[in-house]
C-alpha cells in the first residue's frame, strides 16, 4: 500500500537499526511521547532492534489513558440522562469509570453512539432537535481544530443542543512535567508527530534549550521511528540538544495555522487534571466564556464526586515513564483487557494494553531494562509519587 | 449483489394484500400458512418440504454425518457482496465443510418482526434459494416466528445444517503436527470493512464487497484429490487470529504466521488504517485455512489456486514444535510478535 508500505521495509530497518548501533557508545533512555507512537513500537517489536543500551519509555500520549477518573463519570452521568445522545469516539467506551463504562450504559438504554468525527455529533444535534447531543472532545492537540470546528459550526447554525464534554490536553506541559520531576531519567524525546503538523514545533525549542534536551518530531511508522531514533541519538552522542523535525513530509515549524486559529477562537488554556498523574498548570483546553453555552458541564447539573484511582493501578508512572507496564504487580494477572484498573490497559494506544497484546502476559517484578535502575519499587510509595510530576 | 426480480413478477404472496409482516403471519392460522405455501415452500420446493411434515426424515447413506447450526442477526440486512438470507446458507454450509462435510440439508428458522415489508422477506427468501442451490443443499424444514415491533430488527434467520462426511480424515486440531503448512485461500478483512462500511455511512474510493462464499467446493476438491489435511477452519468473527489462537491453544502447538504473506487488499487495508483496526481480526464469510503436512503444501495451493475462490491463496505460516499453544507473528520489518485475541470488538481509535 502506497505511503505505508514503503515505511514498514524490512532492509531499511534493519539498515537504521545498524546504523543507530553504530553511533551509540553510552546508555541512553529515550522517551517517545506519542501513544500511537508507543503501538508502533510494541506491535513492530522496534526496540528488539535496538542496541542494547538503549532504553525507549513510553509517554503521557495516549488521550484516552490521561482523561481524568472523574471526567470519565461525568460522561457516564451525562450519557445516563434519557434526553441524551452521548457521542463519542470508540476507544473511550470501555474506559472503566468507577463503577461502570459507557458501554456498560448503552447496554442499559442510555443512547450512546460511536462516532467517527464531532461533525458527525452536530449533525445528529441537527436533525433530533428535541435531544440534547453531547461530543466526548478528548485528545491532544490533534483533535482540537476538528472539536473547535464542531463548536463553531454548530454556533454558526444556531445549534442549541449541541455541547461539548472537553478533556483536551497539550504536550509541552507534559514534557517540562516530566523533565522538572526528580524522578527523570529521559534523555530525549520523541515529539508526536500529528501534535506537531497542527502546533508546529516553536514551542518546543525553549524545552529543548532549558533542559538541554533533543527533541525529535517523529511520525508513527517503524521506520518513522527508527529514523527519528537515530536523530535522537546522534544529537545525544554529539552533545547537542536540538528540536529536529523528522516528520518533514507533514509538519512544518509553523504548524497550520488555520488550524491554529480555529483552536484560537473557541478555546483557551487552563489547568488540566491529568489521570494518574494530576493537575498540571496550563496543560489543557476548555471553552471560551463567549462559547460556555457549548459547555456540557455547565449545561448539566452535574454530581461532583472526588474519585479514588485504584491503588493498585501505577498507570500514573507508567505515563511518565517511570515504570515499564509488565513491572507493574497487578499487570496480567488483577489487571487485564478484560478487567482493566487503569485506562492504559483499555486503549490501543495505551501502554499497558499494547504490552499485554504483544508480549508476555506476566508482571515483571525486576526491571527489564538498566534505564528503570533508579525506579523505587516499593508500592507505597509508588502510589504517592504522581503528584510529582505536576 | 444479486438484484431480486421484480417483485410484484415473481413473489407468490399476494404484496398488495399484506405489503407488511403481521404479527398473524406468525400466529399459526391461515396467514401464517399461507406464507409458509407460498414464500417458503414453492421457493425451497423439495420431496421433504412437500411432506409438509414437522420435521424432515433423510437417509444420509453410509458415511459419517456432520451437524451444526448458526444464527444470523446481521444489520444491515443487505450489504455490498451478499445479505442475511445468503449469509444464513453460506456459514452454516462453510461450518460443515470446515468438517470435511458436504452439506446437504438445511433448516431454516425465520424470527421476523412486526411490520416488516413483504419485499424484504422476499428478497431475503430468494437470496437464500439462490445461494442453496449454489452451494447444493436443500432446505427441507423450516419455523416462522413472529414478534412484536421493536422486539427484534427486521429478520433473525437461524440455519442448522447435516452434512455427509466421504472420507476418513480426522480433522482437528489435535491432528496438527510440527512442521505442518498453514494455507489460506484468499485476502482477508473484507466482509467486516464491507458492513462497518453500509453501517456507519462510511464512504471509500471503491465498494468494498463482502466475501461471503460457499467453501464446500473449494474444499472438497483438496479432499477428493487426497490431500491429507490435518485441520481446517473458516474465519468468521474475530478474523484469522482469533481462529488461528483457538487452534493453537486446542491443539498444543505453536503457530507462527509471515504477515507479507498474508493477502490484505489495498482498500480494506487503508480503511483498516483509518479505523485504527488490524485486518487479521476483520471477519470474513468466505475464508478458511487449512494445515496440511509440508509435502503437501505447493500440491494444496495448486488445488486452491486452481478454484475461483482460491485464487489469491497462499502459504502463511508453519506449525512450531516451539511455544506450545501461542501465535506468533513474523512481522514485515523481520520481528516477531504475540497474536492473542481481542477482548472484545475492535472499537475505532481517536486520532
Amino acid at each position: 500500500m502506497k505511503y505505508v508500505d514503503e515505511y514498514r521495509d524490512e532492509a531499511a530497518a534493519r539498515k537504521f537499526a545498524h546504523a543507530i548501533a553504530l553511533i551509540t557508545t553510552k546508555p541512553w533512555t529515550i522517551m517517545e511521547i506519542c501513544g500511537g507512537q508507543t503501538h508502533t513500537i510494541v506491535k513492530f517489536g522496534i526496540d528488539e532492534l535496538l542496541p542494547p543500551s538503549i532504553t525507549l519509555v513510553h509517554g503521557p500520549g495516549c488521550p484516552v489513558c490521561v482523561t481524568p477518573l472523574e471526567l470519565i463519570e461525568k460522561a457516564i452521568e451525562i450519557a445516563s440522562i434519557p434526553e441524551v445522545i452521548f457521542c463519542s469516539f470508540g476507544d473511550m467506551l470501555r474506559v472503566p469509570g468507577a463503577d461502570t463504562d459507557l458501554l456498560g450504559i448503552k447496554s442499559k438504554g442510555g443512547d450512546v453512539r460511536i462516532v467517527y468525527s464531532p461533525l458527525d455529533a452536530v449533525r445528529l444535534a441537527e436533525e433530533n432537535p428535541d435531544r440534547k447531543v453531547v461530543f466526548f472532545a478528548v485528545g491532544f492537540e490533534t483533535t482540537a481544530p476538528a472539536n473547535a470546528m464542531a463548536v463553531y459550526i454548530a454556533h454558526q447554525k444556531g445549534i442549541d443542543n449541541f455541547s461539548l464534554l472537553v478533556s483536551h490536553v497539550l504536550v509541552p506541559p507534559a514534557i517540562e512535567a516530566i523533565l522538572a520531576s526528580p524522578k527523570n531519567r529521559v534523555q530525549a524525546f520523541l515529539a508526536a508527530g500529528h501534535v506537531c503538523t497542527v502546533m508546529g514545533y516553536t514551542e518546543y525549542e525553549p524545552i529543548a534549550l532549558r533542559y538541554n534536551v533533543p527533541i525529535v518530531v517523529t511520525a508513527f511508522e517503524p521506520l518513522d521511528i527508527l529514523q527519528g531514533l537515530y536523530m535522537a541519538v546522534k544529537q545525544l552522542e554529539e552533545g547537542r540538544a536540538e528540536v529536529e523535525n523528522q516528520y518533514t513530509r507533514s509538519v512544518r515549524r509553523e504548524g497550520n495555522r488555520e488550524a491554529q486559529r480555529i483552536i484560537q477562537e473557541i478555546f483557551e488554556v487552563r489547568p488540566r487534571k491529568w489521570r494518574g498523574v494530576g493537575e498540571i498548570p496550563r496543560s489543557g483546553f476548555g471553552l471560551k466564556r463567549r462559547y460556555a453555552k457549548y459547555d456540557a458541564e455547565l449545561q448539566f447539573d452535574l454530581t461532583r464526586r472526588d474519585i479514588e484511582e485504584p491503588q493498585e493501578c501505577h498507570s500514573g508512572l507508567v505515563l511518565q515513564g517511570v515504570l515499564k507496564p509488565n513491572q507493574c504487580p497487578a499487570f496480567g494477572n488483577r489487571c487485564t483487557p478484560e478487567h482493566p484498573l487503569g485506562a492504559t490497559m483499555v486503549s490501543s494506544e495505551g501502554a499497558c494494553a499494547a504490552y499485554y497484546r504483544y508480549r508476555s502476559r506476566q508482571s515483571e517484578r525486576k526491571s527489564t531494562t538498566g534505564g528503570s535502575s533508579d525506579f523505587n519499587s516499593n508500592p507505597d510509595e509508588k502510589s504517592n509519587s504522581g503528584g510529582d510530576v505536576a | 449483489m444479486k438484484e431480486p426480480e421484480e417483485f410484484s413478477l415473481s413473489c407468490p404472496f399476494p404484496i398488495s394484500d399484506y405489503p407488511n409482516i403481521l404479527l398473524a403471519h406468525g400466529g399459526g392460522g391461515t396467514l401464517m400458512s399461507q406464507l409458509i405455501e407460498r414464500m417458503f415452500i414453492s421457493t425451497f420446493k423439495n420431496q421433504h418440504l412437500d411432506e409438509r411434515h414437522d420435521g424432515a426424515v433423510i437417509l444420509p447413506g453410509t458415511h459419517c454425518i456432520a451437524f451444526t447450526t448458526d444464527s444470523y442477526v446481521v444489520h444491515p440486512l443487505f450489504f455490498p457482496g451478499g445479505d442475511i438470507g445468503s449469509l444464513a446458507v453460506h456459514g452454516t454450509v462453510n461450518d460443515l465443510a470446515m468438517c470435511g462435510a458436504r452439506a446437504k440439508f438445511l433448516s431454516a428458522g425465520f424470527i421476523l418482526e412486526e411490520g416488516l415489508p413483504m419485499e424484504t422477506l422476499w428478497r431475503v427468501v430468494r437470496s437464500m434459494d439462490a445461494a442453496a442451490r449454489e452451494a447444493g443443499v436443500e432446505l427441507v424444514t423450516g419455523d416462522t416466528k413472529v414478534v412484536d415491533r421493536g422486539k427484534g430488527d427486521a429478520i433473525f434467520i437461524n440455519t442448522a445444517g447435516i452434512g455427509v462426511v466421504p472420507h476418513d480424515l480426522v480433522l482437528t486440531p489435535s491432528s496438527v503436527r510440527p512442521g505442518d503448512v498453514l494455507l489460506l485461500n484468499g485476502d482477508v478483512g473484507r466482509h467486516g470493512i464491507a458492513i462497518m462500511a453500509v453501517r456507519e455511512n462510511l464512504s471509500f474510493e471503491s465498494t468494498i464487497e463482502s466475501d461471503s462464499a460457499p467453501l464446500v467446493d473449494i474444499v472438497m476438491n483438496l479432499i477428493e484429490a487426497g490431500i491429507d489435511i490435518h485441520c481446517m477452519r473458516d474465519l468468521t468473527r474475530g478474523g484469522l487470529v482469533s481462529a488461528l489462537v483457538e487452534i493453537a491453544e486446542v491443539g498444543g502447538i505453536g503457530i507462527t504466521l509471515e504477515e507479507r504473506a498474508i493477502p490484505v487488499r489495498e482498500d480494506v487495508q487503508g480503511a483498516c488504517e483509518i479505523l485504527g483496526f488490524d485486518p487479521l481480526y476483520v471477519a470474513n464469510e468466505g475464508r478458511f485455512v487449512a494445515f496440511v503436512p509440508p509435502n503437501e503444501a505447493e500440491r494444496t495451493l495448486e488445488r486452491m489456486r486452481s478454484h475461483p475462490l482460491g485464487e489469491s491463496a497462499s502459504i502463511i505460516g508453519k506449525v512450531t514444535e516451539d511455544t506450545p499453544g501461542a501465535l506468533r507473528l513474523k512481522s514485515r520489518i523481520g520481528t516477531h510478535r504475540i497474536l492473542d485475541r481481542l477482548s472484545g470488538e475492535q472499537l475505532p481509535r481517536i486520532c
